[in-house]
Parts: structure tokens; sequence; C-alpha cells
């Protein structure tokens, strides 16, 4: 089983343990196109399921990016500042945004996993 | 949803497919970014044979247009092609468009692919009084454009005709590949390069897009999407229909006075736009370029001051340039605040980020 979340936004949540590692999906970046910049969010600030708490920008856009869960901002991926594109390149790896301690589990039920995402995806 | 003769190919070379006016067009293939720079360093190749062509011819082919048209049609001679507008008897605009003189009473007119059924409908409506037939040829031609420093010496390769005896906005009619087509030095991207307009099937078509892209490999060509055909437009300060310009804007207030020819005599709009000339106008479209960090996009607020809770205006077209590396914007400023170096702030997500008015073109090629 893989351990990757989604919300109908396309942002995953890849939960370790009671931590996440929060970034824009596969799909997601595909229609972005390349990255040129991303806002990183605070570091330490608690948020809710479905607040904004970021914005990635492609050259035809500025994405809002929405937290699949709520919980506490541990760090953020500063590697973005220098490496936008990592977004693009490893979505799901180098290219994760945020790191949350996720405290309430039951927010990963609401989301989709792998295989309903990519149901969800092909519509 | 229409497609273009090019539509296979670029399936075959992988270009992200979206809806634009109407038509199923690539944004971009791999890269907008590197599409950008192919333009500005080498070359790079577009399918717009979404734009519409409507052929003017009779008479008083010219007497019409001039009626219709901002520009003085008069002055052009055969085989050269200047920048106009559509107006409405507001002196805003219908559509700007290309003309091209093809012979003494035949003109050919290049307009946005959005507005060419409204075009020739108001063609037909308004010049109705006039001795001039009005053909929609839309459908059935082809356009590609190569622009970009390398477009002449690629390009030569498969026409029969010598390019370098085509000056800027001027046309010759020629041979590419075996094709029948109109060769016309013009472009949307601040850059040298070409435009070809044939009627050839899709076969031809295919064959002219990759004999350039396969000519000119080695030199760094790229096919190129809309993405960077709007970045390279914005880039080098030309105004886009729907966003910079349009029934809600004239001509004086798109600055776009260069192309207003008065002494032609009787026009559509010459009554509202001599007020509007000794009036003065209420908003003027200019350039800035972001002072601290943030991305301008269209339709974003734009603020007097940092304090200012209700905005100005709001920005027409905007994004991150790659050339030139900066985030730059146009937008409708009153005529007091037009001055360059005045500080203006952008609303960029939640927050007012500070800009300063800026000449524009943003970009202007070094000339040879």
């Amino acid at each position: 089983m893989s351990n990757l979340y989604f919300t109908k936004e396309h942002e995953y949540v890849k939960v370790e343990g009671d931590t996440g590692y929060c970034g824009l999906s596969n799909y997601a970046q595909e229609e972005l196109g390349e990255v040129i910049k991303v806002i990183l969010p605070e570091k330490g600030k608690t948020i809710n399921k479905g607040d904004e708490v970021c914005y990635v920008e492609s050259p035809k856009e500025s994405a809002k990016v929405y937290s699949p869960v709520s919980g506490e901002i541990l760090d953020i991926n500063e590697k973005l500042e220098d490496e936008p594109e990592l977004i693009n390149s490893d979505p799901y790896g180098e290219g994760w945004i945020f790191k949350i301690k996720i405290t309430n589990p039951d927010d990963i039920k609401a989301l989709m996993d792998e295989e309903a995402y990519k149901k969800y995806i092909e519509g | 949803m229409n497609k273009t003769k090019l539509n296979n190919a670029h399936k075959k070379l992988k270009g992200r497919m979206i809806e634009f006016a109407g038509f199923e067009m690539p944004i971009w293939y791999s890269s907008m970014i590197k599409e950008h720079m192919a333009v500005r360093t080498a070359a790079g190749v577009f399918d717009v044979s979404h734009m519409g062509e409507i052929f003017i011819e009779g008479p008083e082919a010219e007497k019409m247009l001039n009626y219709l048209t901002a520009n003085n049609v008069s002055k052009l001679k055969i085989g050269r092609i200047h920048y106009n507008a559509l107006l409405t008897p507001k002196g805003t605009f219908i559509d700007d468009l290309l003309i091209y003189k093809l012979d003494d009473n035949k003109f050919l007119l290049v307009v946005n692919a959005a507005n060419t059924d409204k075009d020739f409908q108001w063609i037909l409506d308004k010049g109705k009084k006039f001795d001039a037939k009005k053909t929609n040829l839309s459908e059935q031609y082809s356009q590609i454009a190569i622009q970009g420093p390398e477009s002449q010496e690629i390009l030569q390769k498969i026409v029969d005709i010598d390019l370098s005896e085509i000056k800027y906005y001027r046309f010759k009619n020629g041979k590419v590949m075996n094709v029948e087509a109109i060769i016309s030095r013009t472009g949307y991207t601040g850059e040298d390069g070409f435009e070809l307009y044939f009627k050839g099937n899709e076969n031809e078509a295919e064959e002219i897009w990759f004999k350039l892209l396969d000519i000119g490999k080695d030199k760094g060509i790229l096919p190129c999407g809309l993405a960077s055909r709007d970045s390279l437009r914005l880039e080098a300060g030309m105004p886009l229909y729907g966003n910079d310009i349009g029934e809600t804007t004239t001509v004086l207030e798109a600055k776009l006075d260069w192309i207003l020819k008065f002494e032609k005599g009787d026009f559509i709009a010459r009554e509202a736009l001599d007020l509007q000339r000794k009036r003065g106008v209420d908003k003027i479209l200019v350039g800035f370029e972001m002072v601290e960090d943030g991305i301008p996009r269209p339709h974003l607020d734009v603020f007097r001051t940092a304090e200012d809770e209700e905005p100005l205006s709001f920005v027409t077209s905007g994004g991150y340039m790659p050339f030139i590396k900066k985030n730059i914007g146009l937008a409708y400023l009153p005529p007091k605040i037009d001055k360059i170096g005045e500080e203006i702030y952008i609303g960029i997500h939640g927050g007012k980020k500070k800009a300063k008015v800026v000449q524009t073109p943003f970009y202007s090629r070094k000339k040879k």
C-alpha cells in the first residue's frame, strides 16, 4: 500500500506516522507546466485542513495550495526557493512543499488513496 | 472544437493541448521558457492557423478599409503590410489586424481567431455600401510563423524566393516546398521572422512544419505553443486583443496613436477620436515592472499606494518574462500617473507589492 493521499484540488500528503509531507500531485504539476517560483508557508504555523497555505507559480498561473490535513507546519522545503522545478521533476520526493504534524488522523480518511485519485483524474 | 491542419503534428510532438478561441491548440510542447528563449536566441515555429484571413476585393476596397479602420490604407503599396485596427464609432477596437496590399484593389486582412466571425460580420454590415467583395477564407488557410534570428537561414532552404529581398513588413508570393504561399516578414514576438499563409492540405502543412523543425534542429529550433507566443509578445510590449485592447478601450487610450491617421479624411471613429484627442484621455495603457517580489497576473488590482483600499485599475496582461528575467505587466492608469518611475502597487496574494511604471517595449531586439 502506498502512503500517498490526495485532495480533489490535487494536493497530496505522504503519511509517515503522525507527520506528512505535502505537495502537488504529478497530475497537478503537469497541468501547471514548469514551476518558476514557490511562495512557501510559514514554519511553525498551525493550519486547518482546506486552508490556503502557499502558492506555486507557473508561467500561466499562480496555483493556490490548500492543506490536505490540519496540523502544525514542522518544516518547509527551502530547496524550492532555488530549485522550484523540483516540483516538476520529483513531485512526490524532492518536490515536497511542507511537512506537517497531523493533529487529526481522521483527515486522512476523507482523502483519496492512489487508486481512487487515479480514477478521479481520469474522470 | 475546431482543429488546424497541424493538429496531428502537435499531438505527434506531444504538445499540451488546450482550447483557445474555439480551436484545439498547443499551449506548450516541453517548456514555455525554453520555447521563449529559442525564439530570442535561435528560432521557433508556431502554428497560427487559427488566425482569420479575410479578403477584400473591388473598386472601393481601399475606400471601405479607410472608412472602417484607423490607419491610412491609401499609403500602402502593393507588397507591403501595415498594422491597423477595425474601429467602432466610439474609436474602440472591434479588432486589431494586419492588412496586406495584394493588388491595386485587393487586400488581405489577418485578424484574431476569436474575432474572425465578428469582424467578418462587422465588415459585411458596415461595409455594405461599398463596392467590394468580402470573403472569409479562414478555414482554407493555414498559417505558420517562424520567428527568431535564425529564421531566414532556415526558411530559405525550402522557399523558391530570395528572403533577403523581403524587408520588414513586406511580403512576396512564393513556393514553400511546392506549395503556393504568401511569405511575409512579420510576427508577434518582437523578433525577426516570417509568416507563411498557404492553402495546402494536412499532409502539405505537416511536411512544411516538420521540414522546418528538421532543418533548424542544429540551430536549436523548437516548436512553440501559445504560452510562449503570449510571453514573447508581452515582453515586446505588443497589446493582446481581449486583454489590453477591446471594445471598451480606444486607440488613443491604448497609446496606438501612431496607427491613427486623421489626414485620410472621414472614417467611422473620426468624430469620437477627434473629440478625445482634443479633450485628452482619462486612462492610458502603461507598462510596469515589479520592484517587490511577485508575479502580476491579468485581472489583479492596481493601487495608487500601499494604504489604498480602493483599486485604481487592474492588470490587463502580466507575467514573468523569461528573456529579460523580470515580472512585468500592462495596465490602464490615469494619465497623471503614467510617468516613468511612478510607483504603483499590485494586489498579489492578499498583499500589496510595489511596482514602477517603465518604458515599453520591455524588450527590443538589437537591429543588425
